[in-house]
């Protein structure tokens, strides 16, 4: 065993269960003061290296009555001379997985744990080499994303596993969801070979971005990676005030509208059942351009026939008029849209480009839902298309897309998941190449099945017990993970697990907002080498 | 060898009774004697001591009410000196064959007659360096209370080391091994061995 000065070993493993995890003995030169819940440790098993996590830590002693009558405070040799042998310091570690000793970690890397060390197995300090072998180097695919709390090491995420499947980032308001999304789309940007449809609601990813409380604005996408963001906008008046180098206005047409996005704003629009029951009657009577024909039907004997001849009550055509006077009054709906935007959206997602579409001063849910919804289905429609195209073997399959929502549990939520295309494509994964990066601060009003077909998910402070347990739901050692979830600062820490990777790790987002980041994220893209060649190119 | 300073009177696989050649020259309670029955010198420590008189029999009567001081009382009666005798008992804690030293009882006691000679400086430190002996003398049957004996013991071990304090502290946590659901016999042991 390689015991050496270096990191010496904490102690040895007492006794202990897969379930539970094991309990550790602390050697008497070991200081329980000096442990922390959520370091990681190796234990040095007589085949395997496992690699586990600090759960607990407490105080042992061999014999009761030592706790009923201490050694009096002046002795001091008694004190000496109990501690750590009939005294000693406990740790619980929660083994995690196996990180040498079986072919399979060689060749498949580290393994999730089925069994548990043996008796008297020592413990170490988790060193950089093991978390390296754990967490991975930064590299082609791995994206570095922050720090493991209390450690140095590099927290990376292999980017391509990470959009094979939608995820999610949750947390309360304000503890920092925004800068990681930020910092994940970049990761994406740069090594995933995804690209990304951002629904932008708060005007944060495109161009500037305004840090928590407002102090100060931090660059967003568009600044740093000019060549792969293209910024499209609902909202071009706001969008120019702000400065904004946009690249494209969307306008939304009446007949781009379908029943299933009215359906969806039925609870916005205060709709009727029976007003969205309406809704399909009168497309399929109407055609396309349902929407501009109901809303010019007038309070004549003709309108009376038809909602007769439909059976459409006439209080609930009313409420539907209601409804449909609210969307038409919005900016950037029009009787007929002179682009198809749709169409521009996917050209720059076909040529790699990444979008971000931002609302502008259309901040309201209503806005929100209709905008994603309507331009999600159809964009997902291309993509299905391409794909069983490419399936029968024609072309290239689509570039994969990821579609980033925010306040999705309003797309989410058990009563219109069925019915919207994010729960589609949340049930659906990567069929047809496109997933979903879903941001909100509610995870426990986003339907349970959608919940569970989440890949990765990352978690800032949630303190409500039951978003806890909806993002903890169906993670083994829940209990225990309680506790360090809500233990988490409430700024700038956060909690990751799932499919990308290996282990649950709380650990420190990296930093953004400072020129020193801007840096580290452009030089990573290479944007810096470009720009280096640029300059090159043209002085040759 | 030269510094003999008793006579093997009694013997068992676990002890040995001595006879002092001179009255009242007993080694100190706890401190490490051997005696030789080829090819193995046979260690123990003293665990008890008595001096009384030769005849079972005949008591001693106080002699000194008119002297000004007890060493006076002996020098009226030097008859004394061949009345009384001093004998110690010692509990066996090892044995040495050759130069190997084992922490456990010897096959054979010791002899009768047996020369008993003071433990050498070496061989006190190298039962002091490896400790195994203490849970032969905590579990020994003799007549002073083992947690008395053992703390004796190990406080005269502590004068040869270099280290006393260190000897002492590493000593007290081989005890609580040994002592373990036992604390107050741990806490009595640890409370003698103050130097």
């Amino acid at each position: 065993m390689n015991e050496n000065k270096a990191n010496p070993a904490l102690g040895m493993v007492v006794s202990g269960s897969v379930e539970k995890g094991t309990e550790v003995r602390l050697d008497a030169a070991a200081s329980v003061e000096d442990m922390v819940v959520g370091r990681y440790v190796t234990i040095e098993g007589k085949k395997r290296r496992f690699f586990g996590m600090i759960t607990d830590i407490s105080l042992g002693v061999t014999d009761p009555e030592i706790a009923i009558s201490p050694p009096e405070t002046n002795d001091t040799f008694t004190a000496a001379v109990l501690e750590g042998t009939a005294t000693f310091g406990a740790l619980h570690v929660l083994p995690m997985l196996t990180i040498g000793g079986e072919a399979s970690t060689v060749t498949d890397g580290p393994q999730p744990v089925k069994t548990v060390p043996s008796h008297f197995s020592r413990v170490h300090l988790a060193t950089e080499n093991d978390m390296e072998i754990v967490f991975g180097k930064e590299d082609a695919n791995r994206f570095f994303i922050g720090n493991p709390l209390d450690m140095e090491t590099r927290l990376c995420l292999d980017l391509e596993t990470l959009v094979k499947r939608s995820n999610g980032i949750f947390g309360k308001s304000g503890t920092g969801k925004t800068f990681l999304t930020r910092i994940l789309l970049i990761g994406m940007l740069q090594k995933s070979r995804a690209v990304n449809l951002i629904f932008d609601m708060h005007n944060e990813y495109g161009w500037m971005g305004t840090s928590e409380g407002g102090q100060r604005q931090v660059k967003a996408l568009k600044q740093l990676f000019p060549e792969k963001v293209a910024v499209f906008t609902l909202d071009e008046e706001n969008s120019r005030r702000r400065g904004v180098s946009t690249d494209a206005v969307v306008k939304i047409g009446f007949e781009e509208i379908d029943p299933e996005d009215i359906g969806l704003l039925r609870q916005t629009l205060n709709l009727t059942e029976a007003a969205v029951e309406a809704v399909y009657q009168l497309r399929r009577k109407m055609g396309r351009s349902w929407m501009q024909q109901t809303l010019d039907l007038g309070d004549s004997e003709e309108t009376k026939k038809l909602l007769e001849e439909l059976s459409i009550h006439e209080s609930t055509f009313q409420n539907l008029k209601r409804g449909l006077g609210t969307i038409r009054r919005l900016p950037f709906i029009v009787a007929r849209s002179p682009v198809d935007a749709v169409k521009s959206i996917m050209d720059y997602l076909d040529r790699g480009m990444n979008v971000v579409l931002e609302f502008g001063r259309f901040r309201d849910i209503t806005a929100y839902v209709l905008v994603a919804n309507m331009l999600a289905r159809r964009i997902y429609a291309r993509y299905q298309e391409k794909m069983e195209a490419s399936m029968a073997g024609n072309i290239a399959p689509p570039t994969p897309l990821v579609i980033t929502i925010e306040e999705a549990h309003k797309f989410l939520n058990p009563e219109v998941a069925p019915r919207t295309i994010f729960g589609t494509i949340a049930r659906e994964m990567r069929k047809y190449n496109v997933t979903l990066l879903v941001i909100d601060q509610r995870p426990s009003a986003i339907d349970e099945e959608i919940m569970s077909q989440m890949g990765t998910k990352i978690t800032c402070l949630l303190d409500n017990e039951r978003d806890i347990d909806a993002v903890l739901a169906g993670v083994s050692g829940k209990n225990e993970l309680k506790t360090v979830l809500a233990r988490l600062a409430p700024k700038q820490q956060a909690l990751i697990f799932g499919h990308a990777v290996p282990m649950l790790v709380p650990f420190r987002p990296r930093d953004w907002g400072t020129t020193e980041s801007y840096k580290e994220f452009t030089q990573e893209g290479g944007t810096m080498a470009k720009a280096e060649k640029d300059i090159k190119d043209l002085f040759d | 060898m030269e510094n003999k300073i008793a006579e093997v009177i009694a013997a068992g696989s676990t002890g040995f009774t001595a006879e002092c050649y001179e009255l009242f020259h007993i080694p100190p309670l706890g401190s490490l004697v051997f005696t030789v029955n080829p090819p193995l010198e046979i260690i123990g420590v003293v665990c008890e001591a008595k001096t009384e008189g030769i005849e079972p029999g005949r008591k001693p009567a106080a002699r000194g009410k008119d002297e000004a001081t007890d060493e006076a009382v002996y020098r009226t009666s030097p008859q004394l000196a061949k009345l009384l005798r001093s004998e110690f008992t010692a509990v066996v804690i090892g044995h040495k064959n050759g130069d190997k030293i084992y922490p456990y009882l010897p096959p054979r006691p010791a002899r009768l007659h047996g020369f008993v000679y003071p433990g050498p400086t070496e061989t006190v430190k190298s039962f002091g360096d490896s400790l195994d002996f203490l849970s032969l003398l905590a579990n020994a049957d003799t007549a002073t209370p083992a947690e008395e004996l053992t703390a004796a013991v190990l406080r005269e071990m502590s004068r040869v080391q270099t280290d006393p304090a260190a000897f002492l502290l590493k000593a007290g946590k081989k005890l609580t091994t040994i002592y373990s659901g036992d604390y107050a016999k741990l806490k009595a042991v640890l409370g003698r061995l103050s130097l």
